[in-house]
């Protein structure tokens, strides 16, 4: 070691941290492209909104369209599925988020958060598996709600995750009722 | 074992043009002519060249598959049943390539079990190994990319579990899912780039065994007994005893293979894959391939929060965990002893993993409820337990059994007390070197 290793930074030595910058930024630009190319395209996210006739479901009865390449179930609820929903305990959820996209992030997972103001009967909802995305069926398992069958998670009638690997309730999609009769989804 | 200078003259007048210019001649007799392995190495020893041809065998398929099939989710499912009923020979090279990728799995499992038997991860292969294990997981991803091709129900549902595992990161998991997807579901999209993403992996497979051969031919074979090669009495010339060796095993092996695909084709497969995909209708029972069967078995053995860590990210971790543990290996392992042959407790814990694995693998085929996933959460702790406590612990406790002096010694005690007369090889000088 001798005393001229150390010297104060001069000329050299910030045109090579210039340049290193230089090239950094570059490769992170040229890179970005190759990136971005894979996100959803335009008309991917271009599938805004779907609207849905929902004159034809009795109580007990839901049916089924498809909304971004999911499924998204509207489901005429019973009397007793809405009593035995709005009758769980807060406390014996897994996730006691609403996961209501209509809804404040934190509201809480009551059966009401779960619908939308004076329509409780109606479940309109992504029903997609928050696991592993698989589609859950309908009306089966042990809360009489949603049943996945790829890996056993199961969910109430207002689709709250009760048990298995599933760590979300099932997402509630941004809709309104535009009449008695029509449901806009998006 | 590379250290050992050339043994190549070139003898036509071509040879010495070529060695003076670019010498792969020499190359090519310095690594499979006169490379020295061990006089030892068993059968188990032959799946490094199997391997090689069906990689080679896999690409040389695909290359000529993706001449007929179409990657759009309206076209794939019929370019691939136009391949089964109308490409001429198209039935063949497509059982050929499907069963192909399972059979390379095969002996990519024996290959691996191998090293764990035989303790070949030790120093000074702890590279080679990690750059093995590094193909183990480029061949997962090809194979899963693979299995969305034919546009099933399987193949649907499977790339979205699959995918779905992204989703269980903090943060950033949806992000990184619609990047990969290329939208909010499997779709057009992701057909697309799995295609051309099936058809690069396999050439940067191909970049890595090149660098597992490198690696390996400056370290040299690792043997049964374990032991360094120390004299010249260890070894016998690559050519021609592990190149009869090996095509030997070679023609078995495809002999197995050639049965599964004129007898039983779709026995490793899966009739819902049969089916075209459908985005609003899941399967009433996904599986994926055979072959990744034991780490889903432990994706789903997952099915409480471990404190901040919710099931379905726990799950992910505790699967990709189980891949990484072989990453690890060579600095888990303390024993000083390479191979099983002389640990008898650890050859004893090692068959016992075996079971495990295989025990893993059926949970995996079956539904996750009842006793199917406790059964499932004690095999995935046994498969942990082996790695990160039996593996440590052994190596200290366990009191190994006499190991020979050299790989000639230890096949000349195996000849005499084998087959009663004396092997003719005994009366080989054992002081060489």
């Amino acid at each position: 070691m001798s005393a001229t290793d150390i010297h104060d930074p001069n000329r050299r030595d910030f045109l090579y941290v210039a340049t290193g910058m230089a090239a950094v930024v570059g490769a992170g630009a040229v890179a970005w492209p190759f990136i971005d190319q894979m996100r959803p395209d335009a008309s991917t996210l271009a599938l805004a909104s779907v609207e849905v006739d929902v004159s034809s479901l009795q109580p007990g009865s839901s049916l089924v369209v498809k909304w971004r390449g999911k499924p998204v179930v509207v489901r005429n609820r019973t009397e007793k599925e809405m009593k035995d929903g709005a009758a769980v305990n807060l406390a014996d959820l897994k996730d006691p988020i609403a996961r209501n996209a209509n809804l404040p992030s934190d509201a809480p997972a009551t059966d009401a958060n779960r619908t939308t103001p004076g329509k409780e009967a109606w479940m309109v909802m992504v029903q997609v598996c928050t696991h592993l995305g698989c589609i859950p069926l309908g009306q089966e398992g042990d809360f009489g709600g949603w049943f996945c069958p790829c890996h056993g998670s199961q969910y109430d009638t207002a689709g709250r995750i009760r048990k298995g690997p599933a760590p979300e309730n099932m997402a509630i999609p941004v809709f309104k009722f535009i009449s008695d009769t029509k449901i806009l989804i998006g | 074992m590379s250290e050992g200078h050339s043994t190549y003259t070139p003898k036509t007048g071509i040879e010495r043009w070529f060695d003076a210019r670019m010498p792969l001649p020499r190359l090519v007799h310095d690594s499979f002519v006169a490379y020295p392995v061990p006089r030892n190495l068993n059968y188990m020893w032959t799946f490094g060249g199997i391997l090689s041809i069906m990689l080679a065998a896999q690409i040389l398929t695909g290359i000529v598959l993706a001449m007929h099939y179409t990657s759009d989710t309206n076209l794939a499912f019929d370019s691939v049943e136009k391949i089964m009923r109308d490409v001429n020979s198209g039935w063949l090279l497509r059982y050929l390539h499907s069963n192909g990728a399972s059979f390379f799995f095969v002996a990519v499992y024996i290959h691996i079990f191998r090293g764990l038997f035989y303790g070949s991860y030790k120093a000074p292969r702890e590279l080679l190994w990690i750059l093995g294990c590094i193909i183990y997981l480029l061949m997962m991803a090809t194979g899963f990319m693979g299995y969305v091709l034919p546009w099933g129900q399987m193949s649907f549902w499977g790339a979205t579990v699959i995918t779905g595992f992204f989703s269980a990161i903090p943060l950033v998991g949806n992000w990184i899912q619609e990047l990969l997807l290329g939208g909010f579901a499997v779709d057009n999209p992701t057909l697309n780039r799995f295609f051309a993403l099936h058809y690069l992996l396999p050439f940067m497979i191909a970049g890595v065994v090149v660098l597992h051969i490198w690696a390996l031919h400056v370290v040299g074979q690792s043997n049964p007994t374990g032991i360094e090669v120390k004299s010249k009495t260890d070894t016998v010339a690559f050519t021609p005893y592990a190149t009869i060796k090996d095509a030997f095993g070679m023609i078995v092996f495809l002999f197995v293979f050639a049965y599964f695909v004129f007898y039983l084709p779709n026995f490793l497969g899966h009739p819902d894959n049969y089916t075209v995909a459908n985005p609003l209708k899941t399967p009433a029972h996904i599986v994926p391939e055979w072959y990744f069967l034991p780490f889903y078995a432990i994706l789903r053995a997952i099915t409480f929060n471990i404190g901040p860590i919710n099931s379905k990210l726990g799950g992910v971790l505790c699967m990709f965990g189980a891949i990484a543990m072989l990453f690890l290996v060579p600095w888990l392992d303390t024993s000083k002893v390479r191979s099983a042959v002389y640990r008898p407790w650890y050859k004893l814990f090692f068959w016992l993993f075996v079971a495990d694995a295989i025990l893993l693998g059926w949970l995996g085929s079956q539904p996750a409820e009842g006793s199917y996933v406790f059964m499932a959460q004690m095999a995935t702790l046994f498969y942990f337990a082996f790695f990160l406590v039996i593996m440590p612990v052994l190596g200290l406790i366990e009191t190994p059994r006499r190991l020979p002096n050299s790989i000639t010694e230890a096949v000349l005690e195996k000849k005499k007390g084998g087959s009663g007369h004396p092997a003719r090889a005994a009366a080989a000088p054992e002081t060489t070197g």
